[in-house]
């Protein structure tokens, strides 16, 4: 059986041999058209008139669009239409499309979209937190609140109280590939390839822009260069400016972003500011929380408001808090609309608790881990009843054994003593360690897009071909979806064919998203693959007189009632018996119930969990500083493929930690981002990574019944950045007595701030 | 949707009129040969076309990608092999004439023809260096470059390229892997060599005072606190009008000698619009660039190369300085060492890798690999950027930057090159042929501070050279990068330094004369608070370091 094995990527081979063919390296037609975006240059404001003459008479434009020269509306918004493809008058942020060139190159279009001349008559831009707070300026009527227990009451009562503020910067993508689509049009319908995570999005978006059906409209996807949340909805303006530039020309339309118009155009990662009062006793217990999360969504609604559900929702993180209110503000600014990122509002609400116990511990005077420890929820089956926040029951909670044995395997007591005697012979530099936990929930929190459908064929040569609905942006999720279908089917991997993900073979799927891909997707291939085997079964075991139970598949062979037939001779022969090869496979996560406006339910199938110590240095002087040590225990269920979960958990504490750390954007006071390029926002380069870095799985079944017992691992890992952020927070602390308050992203520069809190400065 | 077959029609007839009319507005189309992955090729474009842009668009070599368009994330990385070897370069902010006479490899080029991964390649699968793929080619080969050259400091060579998914860690665990496995043969080009000194098109045309002004090698970029890198341009060999192929004539001509070598076409002379000159000595461009002041010299193109794919720009008169070697030498004069102002970042690194450790470690964060392959150390003077991070150490070092015009030098103290934000003592018609330092300084150290360690430009980039003698201070020369509109020197700092003991209290004293000499700007890389205070910062860790503290997070190891 292949589930279990290290196989390698999917597309290894062509990754290294620069074989692996991305949106914008499919050869397009003759005649292929380019498009690109002219944008605004203010934040808000209206816009009175466009004269385009100059773009249209540049070299290579062949037309220009304008929102008046579409034939319908064309909306690319995920959630609720209020993201007009192109201005429709009103300015809502600084690098909004206005127009759409269509040239005969790249380079073309994006020369002429520099040339319009753009009346705009501007107003005020919302752009903080602070201003659009003060201007009621949000999503829904107001903030969210849920509330666990009586939160005055216990805050009154507590022996200590603390009050804090956290700010938390966004995240750029920088997904490597930069957005792109391709549209094909012809006989009436459209065919989109799309770089994007969500395939049935971009074909009902392309089809109401266009006026079309569903089913006149073809989406496909065989890889993205990287997604991380960035491809779950921001792709479709692309594409659907490429149908509707294909529909009024005829010709096939391609598009990609340049990387500063990407990142000027894009939405990010939220950033948060989270109000915190804590109240505690001496001992450390928390007894009550009251934490309020503000969240810049930006101009659109996109899908913040899952986003900052999802915040709500890891506000605890690991800890069972008695008392907690839990206030969201989803507030609305002149900004790139803020959308998915790998977490999706997890780690803002997750830092936020963090940040929490840091400060209780150190205002006892203890180690942060024992205060962790000390309110971590019960292990397994030791407290019945014991809920999150919003009602739901943790019943599997295996943080305890896993901090044991990480702080073992990471000697954390040991170098926590040498630590702090380095610390006190080293005036300059100081060094920091710290341990962070992840509970993370799985499952879309809005119900219904927990389901997946798969399409597998078996060719009468016995080679196998299987599509799910699930996309493919680096995780390896296609190569832990062949292993489950190898599996069922008891072929070598090199029997199964995935091809690229079309919404022609596997209709209305979600977006490959909220770390849900191989789960979902790996359930519905099962199906279908136990479809298939059971109807070869069934009739194999009438051509040898057993009985159905009694045929095995593994290793290439069918065993039939004692006798050994190779699988292609069992699929000739099931052929020749007129025995469907192909089945549809479909999947519901079961067991969920959820009341977002309320805050109750059970929002999860199950929590996967992580936990890591980290160690940093730092130069007091400047504020630089660098990850010495990172440990990583990180729970994966039974892990389909071990090699691509090391795979994600090593590449999501880096991005983790980028995050908390070199990521910074900043927007000046007019609302243009400044760091629009990688010239001026720093992802982690190789020599950022940790220079020691040892990374394990906790290898223990999912107690749900998942695919094969194993876990999500998609965006779980990415919160084990944290512990960065907590060592830098505890090497300020080394500098002096007082709380450092480091802020979020850790720069050099806010470093050497929190240093200075620390001794008082 | 409707199918409009007249307006289809409309659209075909007015697309046939414009296709041919794309990419460089100047229209000039130049021709040059070079080996690409071991075949020869002819590439035909404008001066400015990019390399990367040809494979995909020309060569529908769709594997080399493009990730960024500015040579930040190293998705385009190619091998380009000339007579001084093999190195990697970011192919989108190459240009076309570069390339001629060189060999360049991509990543599909590095297996060998008959399918053989190159050891990389394999140590990428086995270690799963590879997940969504779209800087895996950038590694592979900027990886199969180390690996060719023996190059086992993977931190440093893969520093150009990014990497959203891995973390690294895999692509290192391959890197190490494949260290122990011989270099395959067939990776090994063999250049052809370079054409004689000339313009690519037909000199002639209207003289030089009809030409558009251009801001020449020492112009920058219009957004140049944003976008400025502190690098500019550097090597390689040239194109031929008349299509016959001499042998290689460049860096006969020592600089500064009195006789000018031959020069076959008739420079000085005009060039047309968007054709580019390649002078192979710097006797050539002097004259030449004397007759077109207006012209932009490209030395690496890592700097200009930006002109064109983000400033969009066109760039109407280029010369290309690479085949000239004299300019790029890199020499001991007694007591002073020398750079030609177009030696690479790369070169000089190894030229002070044991002579001025502090100034070698600032130069290895340059930038990368790629770029530091490109960049030349004039360009990044020239450039006049107040964050380049070469002219703090160079004026600490009290460098004397030599510059030419025609037949007249004349040498300046550095830091008077630098008169204001965008504006140096740079005639028109004039160019940095070379910069002196002394050929030893012990005491000279220079700190970089960046929000990343690695390929990041500078918020503060401090350069210190005190002497010290019966304890006292009785020189100091402290110069700056990012806390004025120019690489400046912090003269009130150094006064209050010099004759004092060189002690802690001293340096304490000195801290308010930074307020005195600075009043640094806030921008996305810092706010003018936290520059000021590290810049007081990097004074007192080189107090520490002088003293014999450790003061280098680097040097830690957990």
């Amino acid at each position: 059986m292949t589930v279990g094995l290290r196989e390698t990527h999917d597309s290894a081979l062509l990754h290294v041999t620069g074989q692996a063919r991305y949106v914008d390296d499919i050869p397009a037609p003759a005649g292929c058209l380019h498009l690109a975006f002219g944008l605004s240059d203010i934040a808000h404001g209206r816009l009175l008139s466009l004269d385009l003459s100059d773009v249209r008479a540049a070299p290579g434009v062949v037309d220009v669009m304008a929102a008046g020269d579409l034939l319908r509306p064309a909306d690319c918004s995920p959630s609720v239409h209020d993201e007009p493809l192109l201005c429709d008058g009103t300015i809502h942020y600084l690098g909004q499309p206005l127009f759409l060139v269509i040239a005969t190159s790249h380079l073309a279009a994006r020369r002429a979209a520099k040339l319009a001349r753009a009346e705009v008559e501007a107003a005020p831009p919302l752009l903080t937190i602070d201003e659009a707070l003060a201007a009621d300026s949000r999503f829904e009527d107001g903030p969210r609140t849920w509330t666990k227990g009586d939160v005055s009451a216990a805050l009154a009562s507590a022996p200590r109280r603390l009050r804090g503020v956290l700010e938390m910067g966004g995240q750029e993508h920088f997904y490597l590939e930069g957005q792109a689509a391709l549209a094909l049009p012809g006989e009436g319908q459209m065919e989109v390839h799309s770089s994007t995570q969500h395939p049935s999005e971009i074909q009902h978006k392309v089809a109401d822009a266009l006026g079309l059906h569903m089913n006149d409209v073809r989406v496909v996807m065989r890889r993205m260069g990287g997604g991380f949340g960035g491809k779950e909805s921001q792709g479709n303006a692309l594409a659907i400016a490429c149908a509707v530039a294909a529909e009024r020309t005829g010709r096939a339309c391609r598009m990609r972003y340049d990387r500063d118009d990407d990142m000027v155009i894009t939405g990010k990662r939220h950033d948060f500011r989270i109000d915190y009062e804590v109240g505690f006793d001496d001992e450390g217990h928390l007894l009550a929380i009251d934490v309020t999360q503000y969240a810049r969504c930006g101009w659109s609604q996109d899908l913040s408001l899952a986003v900052c559900d999802r915040a709500m929702l890891h506000a605890d993180n690991a800890y069972l808090i008695p008392h907690m209110r839990i206030t969201s503000h989803r507030l609305r600014t002149h900004t790139q609309s803020a959308t998915a990122f790998r977490g999706f509002g997890g780690p803002q609400g997750m830092l936020g608790m963090e940040r929490i116990i840091d400060h209780v511990a150190q205002e006892l005077g203890r180690d942060p881990v024992e205060v962790r420890r000390l309110n971590f929820y019960a292990p397994a089956g030791t407290q019945a009843g014991q809920t999150t926040p919003y009602g739901m029951e943790v019943t599997d909670f295996p943080l305890h054994e896993m901090t044991d044995a990480l702080l073992a395997s990471s000697d954390y007591e040991a170098r926590r003593a040498a630590i702090r005697d380095w610390n006190a012979g080293s005036p300059i530099l100081k060094r920091g360690l710290a341990y962070a936990p992840v509970k993370f929930g799985i499952s879309f929190t809005l119900t219904h897009l927990n389901q997946a459908g798969a399409l597998v064929n078996v060719y009468r040569d016995g080679s196998i071909l299987l599509n799910h609905g699930g996309t493919e942006m680096g995780q390896g999720l296609h190569r832990k979806v062949t292993q489950v279908a190898a599996s069922r089917l008891g072929v070598p991997l090199s029997r199964v064919r995935i091809s690229a993900t079309d919404t022609t073979k596997v209709p209305n799927t979600s977006a490959t998203a909220a770390s849900s891909g191989a789960d979902l997707n790996g359930m519905a291939t099962q199906a279908a693959c136990d479809t298939i085997r059971d109807r070869m079964a069934q009739r194999l075991a009438g051509l040898h007189q057993t009985t159905p139970d009694r045929v095995e598949f593994a290793d290439g062979m069918v065993t039939v009632g004692g006798q050994e037939l190779t699988w292609d001779a069992a699929v000739e022969a099931c052929y020749l018996g007129r025995v469907s090869l192909s089945a549809t496979g479909y999947y519901a996560t079961p067991d969920l119930e959820w009341d977002r406006r309320r805050g109750q339910g059970r929002p999860f199938f199950y929590f996967s969990y992580g936990c890591a110590v980290t160690e940093v240095v730092l130069d007091t002087l400047t504020g630089e500083n660098r990850i010495l040590r990172a440990d990583i225990l990180h729970d994966c269920g039974s892990s389909l493929n071990p090699a691509l979960d090391i795979g994600q958990i090593e590449g999501g504490y880096v991005q983790g930690a980028g995050w908390l750390t070199t990521e910074e954007l900043v927007w000046d006071d007019k609302g243009r981002l400044r760091t629009h390029a990688p010239s001026t926002y720093k992802i982690p380069a190789v020599s950022d990574r940790p220079a020691v870095f040892n990374v394990r799985l906790w290898d223990a079944p999912n107690p749900s019944a998942t695919i094969y017992r194993s876990k999500a691992v998609g965006e779980p890992p990415f919160m084990l950045g944290i512990s960065v952020f907590l060592a830098l927070g505890d090497a300020c602390a080394a500098c002096g007595p007082h709380f450092p308050d480091l802020q979020a992203p850790a720069t050099p520069e806010r470093v050497l701030q929190a240093v200075h809190r620390a001794r008082g400065g | 949707m409707r199918l409009d077959g007249a307006r289809a029609a409309v659209y075909a007839a007015s697309t046939a009129r414009l296709f041919g009319q794309q990419g460089n507005a100047a229209g000039f189309h130049m021709e040059i040969e070079f080996l690409l992955n071991g075949e020869r090729v002819a590439a035909r474009g404008p001066a400015t076309r990019t390399l990367l842009d040809w494979l995909r668009e020309e060569r529908r070599l769709t594997g080399t990608k493009e990730g960024c368009n500015e040579g930040d994330c190293g998705a385009c990385t190619v091998m380009v092999t000339d007579a001084r070897g093999a190195r990697a370069l970011n192919a989108c902010i190459l240009f076309l004439p570069q390339l001629a006479g060189k060999a360049v490899r991509t990543v599909e080029g590095i297996a060998s023809p008959e399918g053989d991964l190159h050891p990389v390649q394999q140590a990428m699968i086995d270690h799963h260096g590879s997940q969504c793929g779209f800087c895996t080619p950038g590694f592979v080969v900027a990886m199969a470059a180390a690996h060719l050259n023996g190059d086992r400091d993977h931190d440093t060579a893969l520093a150009g390229n990014l990497c959203r998914c891995t973390g690294y860690a895999p692509i290192i665990r391959a890197a190490e892997a494949a260290a122990l496995v011989p270099v395959p043969d067939w990776l090994r080009d063999e250049p052809f060599g370079e054409a004689p000194s000339g313009a690519l098109g037909t000199p002639s045309g209207p003289g030089a005072g009809d030409m558009p002004p251009s801001e020449g090698w020492a112009g920058r970029r219009e957004d140049a606190v944003d976008t400025a890198q502190t690098r500019v341009t550097g090597s390689g060999p040239v194109p031929d009008p008349t299509g016959t192929r001499g042998e290689t004539t460049g860096g006969a001509v020592p600089a500064g000698t009195a006789k000018p070598a031959p020069i076959a076409l008739p420079f000085p002379a005009p060039i047309p619009d968007g054709a580019a000159f390649l002078p192979d000595s710097a006797d050539a461009l002097a004259a030449w660039y004397a007759a077109n002041p207006d012209a932009t010299l490209v030395a690496g193109a890592t700097d200009v190369g930006l002109w064109v794919t983000k400033g969009l720009r066109d760039l109407p008169k280029v010369a290309f300085l690479h085949r000239a070697r004299d300019l790029a030498r890199i020499e001991t004069q007694g007591d002073r060492l020398r750079f030609g102002a177009g030696a690479t970042m790369t070169e000089v690194l190894s030229a002070v890798a044991h002579r001025y450790p502090s100034w070698a470690a600032l130069i290895r964060r340059y930038g990368s690999a790629q770029v530091r392959n490109a960049a030349t150390i004039g360009g990044n003077i020239a450039n006049g950027s107040p964050i380049g991070d070469n002219p703090p150490a160079l004026i600490a070092l009290g460098a004397t930057l030599h510059l030419r015009k025609g037949d007249t030098r004349r040498d300046i103290p550095l830091e008077a090159f630098f008169l204001a934000y965008g504006k140096q003592d740079r005639q028109p018609g004039e160019f940095v042929e070379a910069v002196t330092i002394p050929a030893a300084a012990p005491a000279f150290r220079v700190y970089k501070l960046s929000k990343r360690f690695d390929q990041d430009i500078s918020a503060v980039c401090g350069g210190f050279h005190v002497t010290i003698e019966n304890g006292a201070v009785t020189a100091a020369r402290i110069a700056f990068g990012g806390m004025a509109g120019v690489p400046k020197r912090a003269s009130h700092v150094e006064a209050a330094l010099l004759g004092q003991p060189w002690t802690a209290e001293t340096i304490a004293a000195a801290m308010p004369a930074f307020a005195q000499d600075f009043t640094p700007l806030s921008d996305m890389r810092a706010s003018a608070t936290y520059r000021l205070e590290a810049a007081a910062g990097m004074l007192m860790r080189y107090h520490a370091e002088l003293s014999g503290a450790v003061i280098d997070i680097r040097g830690i190891t957990p």
